[in-house]
């Protein structure tokens, strides 16, 4: 009996393990759908990552695999370096259109693969990664004049308040101060407007809504940070730059820019970019730097502002060097940035999978129906057949499904449609190692054994065969996870976790409830 | 107690030759099936190219989207209309790879097909654009995964079993591979990436449904000294009978309620699971027992001959 704790106490451990692996995903899933797709809220970002997602094919979405065309690249330029220039548009751009859980990765050495599950607006999308970036130079206006600009756009906004969406006012947008209510002050910060992270996709909605450039003074325009900034203690955002309409200079001067340490004399050990410029952008530059010591200089890359480091001197020979709170990396990401402005050969679609979310939701609709309906008819199978047996059987299903459903889970897959087939399937197949014990039990019976030996024999005969049978569709799986892409690497998993959680509930489980119930009772027959 | 088929004695050695001959016969039709066909019909992910599925407002006619098409540009689309003519598919071939930015087919089709059919409203239900080198790839891929499975399998099976055990499995996965690929063939269904997950899906049942018997072979070998014969072979086949036919059983349910319920997206696969489950139980007894059993029968005959030439040697 001691060995039966012990497997009670492993059953109640796995299950233990399976619900905490299961719980984000309840909680998630039990939002309302609108309130799920919300990409800044922090307590959802972190449910999202562990929760059960669902596969481009199921969701809907875009798997794009873009390539460097090769041939059009001038002699002497790295490919490995293109790849990173493009990436590093890819995800500026992805990041302002607002997709919860973009995917952007390096895919050999001149690919890139971007997935962006449950977008809709597929034109806008395509617009979006195949444009040439736009890398632009423009002065941030005095303090004093920023305050008007922001003052007279948050007194336009609240003039045509009915252009604000509903949904906005409702939720803590002021119909007096639409605008200046939004914004955070941070001490440290004086002077700029700034707004805390969690506000963003408000601030964004509320500059959608009206026309913000009819509303500026003809001569400005407003341009937030790119990537989040330190506000001060314990708060981060975006500053709101307001900048110069027209570029003061365009990326096409910059003719090279590499991260380096130690440009600040003040600061030796500090990252810095120390950027080159043609002899037409040298001429700008000393004339832009000359007029404006003092003042700050925004880098804009696709209307965002990368970066707005302050001019301390005048620049003569179009050498520039950055410098500010920079880590190594985020210097090198400005590097790249700066040599982004054009990409020196174009990007070719190799492969591209869009599902729309109509199909998707059938998918899903069909995936379920055939999962339930296939279920019920080996559930009434098994009893039928197996009688009470058979609700031991079920029992193992229905166990084995959750672990499958808890290992998914934990092991961060992701859900598609070939990925419910294998469930389906498991479904299917997960009865087999039942019936082979069970047939075995059926043939020790009828060959005079009592109950008990022959409930011994049949799972200890059947054992063999059931771990044999399970570790051939195990390789096969394991193979389609290795060579299958996206959708079937989901099917691959599913399979593979069902086996392994199958030959546990189907064998060892069952055998449990087998001998718990033979052992109070000196049973003379069994239901089977 | 309900039960199927206990105490079945079925000779199913004695009709190997008809069944080895059926399968030929099969496979034989598949091929020249496929001679016929020009080829199988590679779907988008193998061949590259383009598909588009779109469902329209309302219904249009099939010969006036092709015209709406071929103005378009697109004089070599195939078009399949579905759901009383609201949905279409529509498959493009696609020689070059476009360049980032320009607009994606589905907007050209759609394009093309509102010019003629002023104010009609798509929604786009999936896209797939496959380059052709992305095609060769994923054709490679499919190869090599099909090959290294059959291959994992007949390592595993060879060390658990006699290596003649191992080859009559193997031969049922062949078998089973290229019944499928024929069936395919027949109803004139495209080869895809699903196709290929339900091929090796079927090689990982039909060899647990076969290590099942063979199983029992073993175990009944273990208690004789003679070689194993016909006899044994349908002992062991009838014993396991029972659990062979209810665990189809099960499955096929599922499989068709994917077939049935599932959706478009996995119809394809569902169909070729149940052609595989079918011929996957077949196999298991008559081409992977019954190759097993003619191989040990051979290796028999040739060790009685050797000892009777030993024998004769000594005299």
């Amino acid at each position: 009996m001691r060995s039966y704790r012990w497997r009670l106490g492993l059953l109640v451990l796995l299950l233990g393990l399976s619900v905490y692996s299961l719980l984000p995903t309840f909680q998630f899933y039990s939002r309302p759908e609108a309130e799920r797709s919300d990409t800044r809220d922090p307590i959802l970002k972190e449910l999202r990552g562990k929760a059960l997602k669902l596969g481009l094919d199921l969701k809907g979405g875009m798997h794009l695999l873009l390539e460097i065309d090769k041939t059009k690249l001038p002699p002497g330029v790295q490919v490995r370096d293109v790849v990173d220039r493009a990436m590093e548009i890819l995800r500026n751009r992805i990041d302002q259109f607002g997709v919860a859980e973009p995917l952007i990765q390096r895919q050999g050495e001149d690919r890139i693969l971007v997935q962006l599950p449950g977008l809709l607006d597929k034109e806008r999308a395509v617009q979006l990664i195949g444009q040439m970036a736009q890398l632009e130079f423009k002065l941030v206006k005095q303090a004093a004049e920023s305050r008007q600009v922001i003052e007279r756009l948050n007194r336009a906004m609240a003039g045509r308040s009915s252009d604000i969406p509903d949904s906005l006012l409702a939720d803590s947008v002021s119909v007096a101060n639409p605008l200046t209510d939004l914004l955070y002050n941070a001490p440290e910060a004086a002077g700029s407007a700034a707004v805390l992270e969690e506000d963003l996709p408000k601030l964004q909605k509320l500059l959608e809504s009206v026309n913000v450039d009819s509303i500026l003074p003809r001569d400005a325009s407003i341009g937030l940070s790119a990537k989040p900034e330190r506000l001060d203690q314990g708060h981060f955002g975006r500053f709101i730059y307001v900048l110069n309409r027209r570029p003061d200079m365009t990326g096409e001067v910059v003719s090279n820019a590499i991260m380096r340490i130690g440009l600040d004399p003040r600061d030796p050990g500090s990252a810095g970019v120390s950027m080159t410029l043609s002899n037409k952008g040298a001429s700008i530059f000393r004339k832009l730097t000359g007029a404006n010591i003092g003042r700050q200089l925004a880098i804009v890359l696709d209307n965002r502002v990368q970066s707005a480091p302050r001019i301390q001197d005048r620049i003569p020979q179009g050498e520039a060097r950055i410098t500010g709170h920079f880590d190594s990396a985020e210097a090198r990401d400005l590097a790249i940035v700066l040599r982004a402005g054009a990409l020196p050969a174009p990007l070719r679609v190799v492969e591209e999978r869009t599902v729309g979310p109509t199909l998707g939701r059938d998918s899903v609709a069909g995936g379920m129906r055939a999962g339930v309906v296939g279920a019920i008819i080996v559930v009434l199978f098994m009893l039928i057949y197996y009688r009470g047996s058979g609700v031991i059987a079920i029992l193992a299903l229905i166990l084995n499904m959750f672990f499958l459903f808890a290992g998914l889970a934990a092991l961060r897959g992701t859900l598609t449609m070939p990925g419910i087939a294998g469930i389906v399937l498991t479904v299917g197949m997960a009865v087999d190692a039942n019936i082979l014990i069970f047939e075995r039990v059926r043939e020790e019976l009828r060959s005079g054994k009592t109950v008990k030996v022959a409930v011994e024999n049949g799972f200890n005969r059947a054992w063999r065969t059931i771990l044999d049978s399970n570790v051939t569709t195990l390789i096969s799986a394991l193979v389609l996870f290795r060579f299958g892409s996206g959708p079937i690497k989901g099917f691959a998993i599913t399979l593979g976790i069902g086996l392994i959680a199958n030959m546990y509930t189907a064998v060892f489980v069952a055998r449990m409830v087998f001998e718990a119930l033979l052992a109070r009772r000196t049973a003379r027959s069994l239901s089977i | 107690m309900l039960q199927v088929l206990v105490g079945a004695r079925i000779p199913f050695m004695r009709y190997r030759r008809y069944a080895y001959l059926f399968s030929l016969a099969i496979i034989v039709a598949g091929f020249v099936s496929v001679l016929l066909h020009g080829g199988f019909r590679m779907g988008v992910d193998f061949a590259g190219g383009i598909l588009v599925e779109y469902r329209f407002d309302r219904p249009l006619e099939s010969d006036h989207l092709r015209r709406a098409l071929a103005n378009g540009g697109y004089k070599d689309a195939e078009i399949q209309a579905s759901e009383g003519g609201e949905t279409f598919l529509v498959r493009i071939p696609a020689p070059e790879e476009r360049v980032a930015g320009e607009k994606p087919p589905s907007q050209r089709v759609l394009e093309a097909i509102q010019a003629e059919f002023p104010g009609v409203k798509g929604d786009l239900l999936r896209e797939e654009v496959v380059g052709p080198r992305v095609g060769r790839e994923l054709s490679h891929r499919a190869f090599w995964a099909v090959l290294l499975s059959l291959l994992g399998i007949l390592i595993y099976v060879g060390v658990r079993y006699e290596f003649k055990f191992a080859i009559g499995g193997v031969a049922s996965l062949a078998h089973d591979t290229l019944v499928i690929l024929s069936v395919i063939s027949f109803t004139n269904k495209e080869i895809t990436i699903p196709i290929i997950a339900a091929l090796l899906t079927i090689a990982g049942y039909s060899i647990n449904d076969t290590i099942v018997v063979f199983d029992r072979i073993r175990e009944r070998m273990k208690g004789s000294a003679r070689a194993p014969d016909a006899d044994l072979f349908d002992l062991s086949i009838n014993q396991t009978l029972s659990r062979t036919i209810i665990t189809a059983l099960t499955v096929i349910f599922t499989v068709e309620a994917l077939l049935f319920m599932g959706g478009s997206v996995i119809h394809d696969f569902a169909f070729a699971m149940l052609v595989g489950v079918g011929f996957g139980t077949y196999s298991s007894v008559y081409v992977a027992s019954a190759l097993a059993l003619d191989l040990t029968i051979g290796a028999e005959r040739r060790r009685l001959a050797a000892e009777a030439q030993a024998a004769r040697v000594k005299a």
